[in-house]
């Protein structure tokens, strides 16, 4: 599983998949490959895949540290906190200024299992926005 | 320190920079030699283990054939005092006691042998919780560089395609109005739909002759007639 199947796959869905999303699938070079999923209607918001030796990485970016209202902050980190469990197949992190969410397959997925997880976390990255907007400038 | 800390300290020390490695390139190089090194002594320590345990097998055979053969011999003295041989009965005991001393040296090694196989079998398991333990550790770190790595190709994307972020709210908000714009054709296909369906039905009913029928010259002289009566 590399990420050119996994974008061919993606690709060659069009209008099939289980999902009712759409994927659009562009591959990033640099010195690990990412592939950066947009999907129809969210292009605002892609999904960043890359694959290691043992999983398969989907991350999407929410947003920076500073788009967060200064009081607000150990509010948030509490909601994101209490929210991670419930909040299905994916979890938050940090990565540098920027929070994300983000899912971790095993590398022995499935094309479907992918997708799914794709979705949901597309759905997922969504929800968070909106429910945590009140902590955001 | 734990690898978790080591990470941690790493990303807060600033080797989140683009390009900075967190854990250099070669201490993952060392780290992983160490496993493959752990791996072969863990091959070893198992065939270590084979053999002590085929030595532990043979040892206990032998103690039970000496063990059978002094019992039996046991049994030959009391056959040779019962006809009186006292001279027999005293070479059997000597062959007892001969016996007796095989089978004293053939329980220790016994033991000893045990002992080896059972020490053996923990450190083999010990080894086997830390390899797999090392593997985790690597692997921690190596997702770590390969998110880095990751990350600086998305960022050097992102501004050599002169893109910019939006920030989340904004984001958002272009998501949501996209899909209201959708749901509105949506509704508004359904819309459409369902007059075409109605006036589909009314031409229906007309033709059939059923419902209000449109004014002939017929029908208004007709009436006519009728309020003249």
């Amino acid at each position: 599983m590399n990420i050119h199947t996994i974008a061919d796959h993606l690709n060659s869905l069009a209008d099939n998949s289980d999902t009712g999303m759409n994927f659009d699938c562009q591959p990033i070079s640099g010195e690990v490959d990412v592939l950066q999923i947009t999907l129809l209607g969210r292009e605002e918001l892609p999904i960043f895949l890359s694959v290691t030796d043992d999983q398969i990485l989907c991350i999407s970016y929410l947003w920076g540290t500073d788009e967060v209202k200064t009081e607000c902050i150990n509010t948030m980190h509490e909601s994101m906190l209490e929210m991670n469990i419930p909040m299905p197949l994916s979890s938050f992190s940090k990565i540098g200024d920027k929070y994300v969410v983000f899912g971790a397959l095993s590398i022995n997925s499935t094309f479907e299992d992918i997708e799914h997880e794709l979705a949901v976390l597309s759905n997922n990255a969504i929800e968070v926005i909106d429910d945590m907007s009140d902590y955001l400038r | 320190m734990s690898i978790f800390k080591k990470i941690m300290t790493a990303i807060r020390g600033g080797a989140s920079e683009a390009g900075e490695a967190i854990i250099d390139a070669n201490a993952t190089r060392i780290f992983e030699q160490e496993i493959r090194d752990a791996e072969n002594h863990l091959t070893k320590a198992k065939r270590d283990l084979t053999g002590v345990m085929a030595e532990q097998m043979s040892a206990n055979r032998e103690v039970t054939r000496l063990q059978r053969e002094v019992s039996e011999h046991e049994g030959y003295v009391g056959q040779a005092l019962e006809k009186g041989d006292e001279t027999l009965a005293l070479a059997i005991a000597e062959k007892i006691s001969t016996l007796e001393n095989d089978l004293a040296a053939q329980e220790q090694a016994l033991n000893s042998f045990t002992g080896n196989a059972d020490r053996l079998k923990e450190l083999v398991k010990k080894s086997e919780r830390q390899v797999t333990e090392h593997k985790r550790q690597l692997s921690m770190v190596k997702t770590t560089e390969s998110v880095q790595k990751a990350t600086s190709a998305i960022t050097d994307n992102f501004s050599s395609s002169n893109s910019k972020l939006l920030s989340a709210k904004d984001s958002l908000e272009r998501i949501k109005a996209k899909q209201q714009k959708f749901d509105d054709k949506m509704k508004a296909a359904e819309i459409l739909e369902s007059e075409n369906a109605d006036s589909s039905l009314t031409a229906q009913l007309k033709a059939a002759g059923i419902g209000s029928q449109e004014n002939s010259a017929n029908s208004v002289l007709d009436r006519i007639k009728a309020k003249q009566k």
